[in-house]
């Protein structure tokens, strides 16, 4: 079989399992929280109103702001709960709508029977008015269960594992295959919970209409099966794994990936069992490893300096090592040493349209900016890098456009923009042939990669054996070589690392 | 055997009434007919006997006790009902139907299974060819009987009525009519019937009670109401059935 499937099929289990338990664990407490409050809002219509209006705006909020509102809520707590509970907060809506609607379908002279035979209101609710409105309750369910589905991709961004981390991760690797396999992945999981809760609805509206039940003999046997299969299939992949003695963390972007599993099988070859837990953004996992939840990642200088320690200026590369390992130390976290390499921010443009203009550096771009078109990451125009860009060279571009990061190496390539925010270390620098322009101002920051470790990975000896070899031995040009294999030639990352760990210094 | 004592109900707090200082007295065995319009208050009265509407004053005696210190569903489960919609629970079984006001008092299976079976061959649904049916496979004349056998399962001395025949078409409404003054006469059941229909009311009741308005205009057989109209809207409501009993009266007469 092609390698790259492979190699992505093999995470299928892990994924899988994450995908159903936040799926399943959502849509329980959504079903339990939101029937009741159907029923309630469906008895009181000065409840309903407002009750519905609430759960209808969840919904309007896109998937991605509610994790993020809710991680914040949280004190930056990321994972399964914080992902668990917008899902089960999104699967609300069309729960609890049904129930409402289902209840009123319920004909009122079987509600006045009720009534008129002595039925507690009690009574009604369980004995009439439920089983009636159960089709309309299931139906509702149902499709809270593909929406659910679907949102839990998202949940790769506050760090719970599940279908997403092939979606997140193959898009930021170009690689379509995990991209394929996680929506087919996803997709299926959909189509078959949709198949089975509409047998259920299926068998729930028949026994509403009175259907004996003599009748639904067959159907509810296959109904069962179905069930029966479904949960062995569910046991199966929710088995309990052995727990991992450390988290290894990554960003969602190529060199981290390659990076998290090269740190993996060091710490592996060490007798370690290692779990991943890839593809959370910079906030997030400098959260994570502070809790705790994540043991050992790279992490970058100018990132610590800029982000965490919100610091202006440019001391220079020395001086920000030194602050920002200190800064890092203070926080109860231990900095392993410096990779080798540098990603930083340089501004980039192609080889041909620098010769054009006749630019080699910044400070040439100053007299034509005006005429020019920059693109930025999602957070480049946003830092404080890129006001004091502006200002030490006088920079005023006639545009500045915001790209997905695969996204900008395109439009630069392609002409739409004249330059780019690129990454030093990218292969797609190499790739498309842009040239890094020069920073004699020293507006950029210097973004050397360092090994970050939490308070329990830095106290076991096997960590630090794994790391010493990597340490001051990963040039820019390997770094950006086993990039490259990865982004531009579609490599598995496996063979990047194997790469990597081949061109050690 | 139910005594109504100046009752009122007003929904609004007093500004109207739908039922005005209304009092009536039902004798055991007796099938009262409570007649109207619709508006008149005759639905209202009827269901503030089996607390589904409360007086807003006055006192209503069951059995002589007073409703109000009954809890109401207590009380519902001892007195029969049976209405125009029916409100057969769909997703029971004629069997389940029926037994619902037995189990809802706690009456042994044995006891429910065999008063079930009791009451579907009192009403004319043989048990054992009805039993499991469910309500959408019957017709509606079929309906309302399992419709009153639900009413009288668990043996109530008393059985309110809300228009019980008013869906059905003439030919089932006369056959239901006559067999349920029969079942009411051999169980001895004090019934309040309201119906708009006079010809019903003249029928089966022993006696009528004319509402308009919130008011009882009067209470009487039916040769009271018709010889004696206390009141111009009773004369009008005997017009119809008059004037249809002299037409029969002259065409009987061509043929002979």
């Amino acid at each position: 079989m092609n390698p790259v499937l492979t190699e992505q099929l093999l995470l299928l289990p892990d994924y899988l399992q994450g995908h159903l338990a936040l799926t399943f664990a959502a849509l329980g407490a959504g079903i339990a929280l939101s029937v009741p409050l159907g029923v309630i809002a469906a008895r009181s219509p000065r409840i309903r109103h407002p009750l519905l209006a609430v759960v209808s705006m969840i919904q309007t909020v896109p998937g991605l702001a509610i994790l993020a509102l809710v991680v914040a809520l949280l004190g930056g707590q990321i994972g399964f709960v914080p992902a668990f509970i917008a899902l089960t907060l999104y699967s609300m809506l069309p729960i609890m709508r049904n129930t409402v609607s289902g209840l009123e379908g319920v004909p009122s002279d079987v509600v006045e029977a009720a009534r008129g035979i002595g039925l507690s209101p009690r009574q009604r609710l369980w004995k009439v008015e439920l089983p009636l409105a159960l089709p309309v309750v299931v139906a509702g369910i149902r499709t809270a269960a593909v929406w659910t589905v679907g949102m839990a991709t998202l949940s790769t961004l506050v760090g719970a594992s599940s279908l997403g981390n092939y979606i997140f991760i193959g898009i930021q690797t170009r690689n379509l295959t995990a991209v394929t396999v996680g929506s087919l992945a996803a997709a299926g999981l959909a189509i078959v919970l949709d198949a089975l809760i509409g047998s259920l609805q299926w068998i729930a509206e028949k026994r509403a209409v009175g259907v004996a039940m003599r009748d639904l003999k067959r159907s509810t046997a296959f109904a069962a099966a179905l069930s029966v299969l479904f949960s062995l299939a569910l046991v199966l992949t929710l088995r309990p794994e052995p727990k991992p003695d450390f988290v290894v963390g990554g960003k969602p972007f190529t060199e981290q990936y390659i990076l998290a599993s090269l740190l993996t099988e060091q710490l592996e070859a060490q007798g370690l069992r290692v779990e991943q837990n890839i593809g959370m953004g910079s906030d997030i996992i400098f959260e994570a490893i502070g809790a705790g939840t994540v043991d050992l990642y790279v992490e970058y200088s100018g990132t610590i300096w800029g982000s965490y320690m919100r610091r202006e200026g440019n001391p220079g590369r020395d001086e920000i090592n030194r602050v920002t390992q200190r800064f890092v130390s203070e926080q109860g976290l231990n900095p392993l040493g410096l990779a080798g390499f540098q990603n930083r921010y340089a501004l980039a443009m192609s080889r041909e349209r620098a010769a054009q203009l006749g630019v080699s550096s910044v400070q040439d771009l100053e007299p034509l900016a005006a005429m020019l078109q920059a693109g930025g990451d999602l957070e480049f125009f946003g830092r404080s890098e890129w006001q004091r860009l502006q200002r030490l060279y006088g920079l005023d571009f006639a545009q500045e456009l915001t790209f997905d990061a695969a996204l900008m190496y395109t439009a630069v390539e392609a002409g739409q923009v004249d330059v780019i925010s690129a990454y030093s270390t990218d292969g797609r620098v190499a790739a498309y042939d842009l040239l890094l322009l020069d920073d004699p101002r020293e507006a950029l920051l210097s973004y050397d990669a360092l090994f970050l470790a939490s308070a329990a990975a830095s106290e076991d000896e096997r960590v630090a054996a794994a790391i010493a070899p990597l340490l001051g031995a990963i040039s820019d040009e390997a770094m950006r070589a086993a990039n490259k294999m990865v982004d531009v030639d579609g490599r598995p990352v496996a063979e990047a690392v194997a790469y990597l760990r081949a061109s050690l210094n | 055997m139910i005594e109504l004592l100046h009752v009122k109900k007003s929904f609004d707090d007093g500004a109207s009434f739908a039922v005005a200082d209304t009092s009536l007295s039902i004798a055991r065995g007796e099938l009262l007919a409570l007649i109207g319009e619709s508006g008149s208050g005759k639905t209202t009265t009827l269901k503030m006997i089996n607390r589904l509407e409360d007086p807003s004053d006055g006192k209503i005696l069951v059995a002589g006790r007073d409703v109000l210190d009954q809890n109401p569903q207590e009380l519902r489960r001892n007195i029969g009902y049976v209405f125009q919609g029916v409100g057969l629970f769909p997703h029971h079984s004629v069997a389940r139907n029926v037994a619902a006001v037995p189990e809802l008092l706690g009456w042994s299976r044995i006891d429910i299974e065999a008063r079930c079976r009791e009451v579907c061959d009192l009403v004319g649904l043989p048990f054992d060819d009805y039993a499991q049916r469910i309500p959408s496979e019957l017709s509606g004349g079929q309906q309302q009987r399992v419709g009153v056998a639900r009413a009288l399962a668990a043996r109530p001395d008393v059985l309110l009525m809300d228009e019980p025949f008013g869906a059905l078409d003439p030919i089932t409404r006369a056959g239901l009519q006559e067999e349920f003054r029969r079942i009411q006469q051999e169980l001895g059941l004090t019934v309040v019937m309201v119906t708009h229909d006079m010809t019903e009311a003249m029928l089966m009741a022993d006696r009528v009670a004319v509402m308009l308005g919130g008011e009882l205009l009067q209470v009487g057989t039916a040769s009271e109401l018709l010889n004696r109209p206390a009141h111009p809207y009773v004369t009008q409501l005997m017009e119809m059935p008059r004037r249809r009993a002299e037409r029969l009266d002259a065409l009987m007469r061509e043929e002979g």
